[in-house]
């Protein structure tokens, strides 16, 4: 599929006029590259059913640049919602994807956008079932915007709840940290360097629900530390759940080049955007089995126990130093600030 | 990571502790100069590790903290009239006497955040029908690539790139501080980087006026602790020299190449430094022959004059006389969310430093 089927380059404002137009950029691109049932029903909505408890989960996705090393805007929005879903203890079926695009968008990169929800959405297994597509005026977006919101089904063994974790848990992370921000930092406008951080965009769905088949109710929280990073998300738990959260910082899993772009720029790693990675918060004695089924998955083969919910320092994360010092790792107050020097 | 996980060793860091503990028979005041050692000292714990006779004091060398309310406001008009700003990352939440850049950027203002002043002038030659401030702060250490832009955009004939000068340099500060009636500092660590631009020639006449142990440090745990070993060892033994912990990276004489490239474009003038008022001598301002690249003269904002905040301490935690938390404001009124004073929003600030890290909050 490419631009010329459409006869134009570039989406203009007669795409989201609800037009001929319209049906046919739908027709032509988003009818054709998701072919379901539900959508071929071409109904205002779609009707599902479910078996017992359903999970919900809905986010936007900005970013910026819209293609970025290691996945683009369109792998994000499937990847995100459906880890979302999954973090509710649940197994992701459908999807909805709503589009904002600015107009001025390349068709092609649109379609390019399109086809790498398709691949994402195929992936994970679930189905889009719903969508729209709006265009705005050049300068009230930036290039393209999409909604998704997930469905799933919470897994018959899952009894994920703040009110489950007790002292003594123990912390997990899946995977690297901070390789998605730092892949979308190097190449925003005015920061540019080289290196060759990818972003780790997957949908990591499939390991939950091996987790919770095999460890049930011991997992006791999974989450998704996406912007804010892991320090924002664990200062949340701490405070929601009003016990201490302590942390080894020689255990944090770090990639080096993702280290040494965090110090040039003067960024703390803990703070930046995680994809494609969880924390589990798991009953102290199945937390080595937990990390050993993570690390035969693709998604986790870098794992690792970080730390452990404490009595002591009630709503505060406390990190280890690797020197065998202690610091408060505090919420992200607003945007990350590179420093002066 | 070579040169970076050496200097973060347990076993290392805890030596050096061991030797400051033998070594030390009462207690002594050491000011590190330099925001970022502030930020090491308390990233990592090492407040708490050192022996209690240690005592650290927090100097003034973040240079978000020391650049006075009036420049902000000053960037802040540019941004109202059409200008393109363009600034260091962590300056721009810091609190102008009505609002920040970041809040006048929300209003519509045109403000950048670089890493490099190089950069403003690419997006000078890119936007020739718009005018182009880099707001230039900071120490002897980002001088250099400051002076090196205005060379840049004069070789490429620009007419609407220009820079919004507040350089501060340490060696008239430390003076200042040292002249205090309040100064109860036994010793400085000074700034690695800024020593590496600039040499640490400039610190012999002050050991030998004031008798007072310099010694030039790096960032990292290990250079941390070493750097205070070295002090206190000068300190008992009643000794008071330059000496170079940070070798690795400072020589004497510095950076030959970056002195001559600030020495073309800068003069040293008089310079306002917030929290502590004017020091003679103490910062850069544009030669005369690069007047026109001066965005003060340019734009005719040289006359915007804002009092400083009255119940923000910032000009006693920047000479050590009192430290964060002992500021009435402090995590209470005055957040980084809601800051008050300069200090509080810098990462290298002594008050965010304090907030975000140190275990004031877990007693609290």
């Amino acid at each position: 599929m490419d631009a010329k089927s459409l006869g134009l380059d570039k989406i203009n404002m007669g795409h989201g006029s609800g037009g001929l137009m319209t049906r046919e950029l739908l027709d032509k691109i988003i009818f054709k590259t998701f072919n379901n049932p539900f959508l071929n029903q071409k109904h205002d909505g779609s009707i599902v059913r479910f078996e017992g408890e359903v999970a919900i989960s809905t986010d936007s996705f900005v970013v910026s640049p819209i293609f970025f090393k290691g996945g683009n805007i369109g792998e994000l929005a499937v990847n995100g919602t459906v880890n979302d879903v999954a973090m509710c203890g649940a197994i992701p079926k459908y999807l909805s994807l709503a589009f904002i695009v600015e107009e001025g968008l390349k068709i092609d990169e649109f379609i390019q956008i399109v086809e790498t929800v398709k691949k994402a959405a195929d992936k994970s297994g679930v189905l889009i079932i719903t969508g729209d597509t709006k265009v705005v005026e050049r300068g009230k977006g930036d290039k393209i915007f999409i909604n998704t919101t997930g469905f799933g089904e919470v897994h018959p063994k899952s009894k994920i709840s703040m009110d489950a974790i007790k002292e003594g848990d123990k912390i997990i992370v899946s995977g690297l940290i901070a390789q998605h921000g730092m892949a979308i930092m190097s190449q925003r406008e005015g920061l540019e360097f080289e290196s060759t951080i990818v972003s780790d965009t997957t949908n990591v769905n499939f390991l939950v629900k091996d987790l919770l088949d095999e460890f049930g109710d011991k997992i006791h929280l999974l989450r998704d530390p996406t912007r804010g990073g892991l320090a924002s998300v664990l200062s949340e738990i701490a405070i929601d759940i009003h016990k201490g959260i302590a942390l080894s910082e020689k255990n944090i899993p770090l990639e080096k080049q993702v280290a040494a772009a965090c110090e040039i720029l003067g960024l703390d790693p803990m703070y930046v955007a995680n994809e494609g990675v969880f924390v589990a918060i798991v009953e102290a004695d199945i937390a080595e089995g937990v990390v050993e089924m993570m690390k035969k998955d693709e998604t986790g083969r870098n794992a690792t126990i970080i730390g452990e919910v404490t009595s002591d320092h009630p709503t505060k994360v406390v990190m280890n130093s690797l020197i065998g010092g202690k610091r408060i790792v505090s919420p992200l107050i607003g945007e990350q600030l590179p420093r002066i020097c | 990571m070579k040169y970076l996980s050496e200097y973060r060793n347990l076993e290392a860091t805890k030596a050096y502790l061991d030797l400051i503990d033998k070594a030390i028979t009462r207690p002594w005041n050491i000011m590190e100069i330099c925001g970022g050692q502030t930020h090491g000292l308390v990233k990592n714990g090492i407040l708490e590790l050192l022996p209690k006779k240690v005592h650290m004091i927090h100097g003034p060398g973040c240079p978000v903290c020391v650049t006075p309310l009036n420049l902000i406001d000053k960037a802040i008009e540019l941004l109202e009239h059409d200008v393109i700003v363009c600034s260091f990352g962590d300056m721009i939440r810091v609190p102008g006497s009505i609002k920040s850049l970041l809040e006048a950027k929300a209003n519509g203002g045109d403000l950048r955040i670089l890493y490099s002043p190089m950069e403003a002038v690419k997006i000078a030659k890119l936007n020739p029908e718009k005018e182009v401030v880099f707001f230039a702060v900071g120490f002897e250490t980002t001088a250099p690539a400051n002076a090196l832009s205005v060379l840049q955009a004069k070789k490429e004939g620009l007419k609407n790139y220009s820079i919004l000068v507040s350089h501060v340099l340490v060696p008239p500060a430390m003076e200042a501080i040292l002249d205090d009636e309040f100064c109860n500092i036994n010793a400085f660590l000074g700034a690695g980087h800024v020593c590496a631009i600039m040499g640490y020639e400039s610190y012999y006449p002050l050991v030998e006026k004031y008798k007072i142990p310099i010694v030039i440090t790096g960032f990292e745990p290990l250079d941390l602790v070493q750097g205070i070993y070295m002090a206190v060892n000068q300190l008992e033994q009643g000794v008071s020299e330059v000496e170079n912990q940070y070798a690795m990276v400072v020589n004497e004489k510095g950076n030959t190449a970056a002195i001559h490239v600030i020495q073309e474009v800068f003069a040293i003038g008089d310079r306002e430094w917030r929290g502590i008022g004017k020091i003679p001598n103490s910062g850069y301002v544009l030669k005369e022959r690069f007047r026109s690249f001066d965005a003060e003269a340019k734009f005719g904002i040289s006359t915007i004059k804002v009092p400083e905040n009255t119940d923000c301490i910032a000009g006693e935690i920047l000479r050590g006389i009192k430290k964060p938390h002992e500021c009435g404001q402090f995590s209470k009124k005055c957040t980084p969310r809601n800051p008050l004073g300069a200090p509080m929003v810098s990462s290298e600030g002594a008050c965010a430093a304090y907030y975000h890290f140190s275990d004031q909050l877990l007693k609290s």
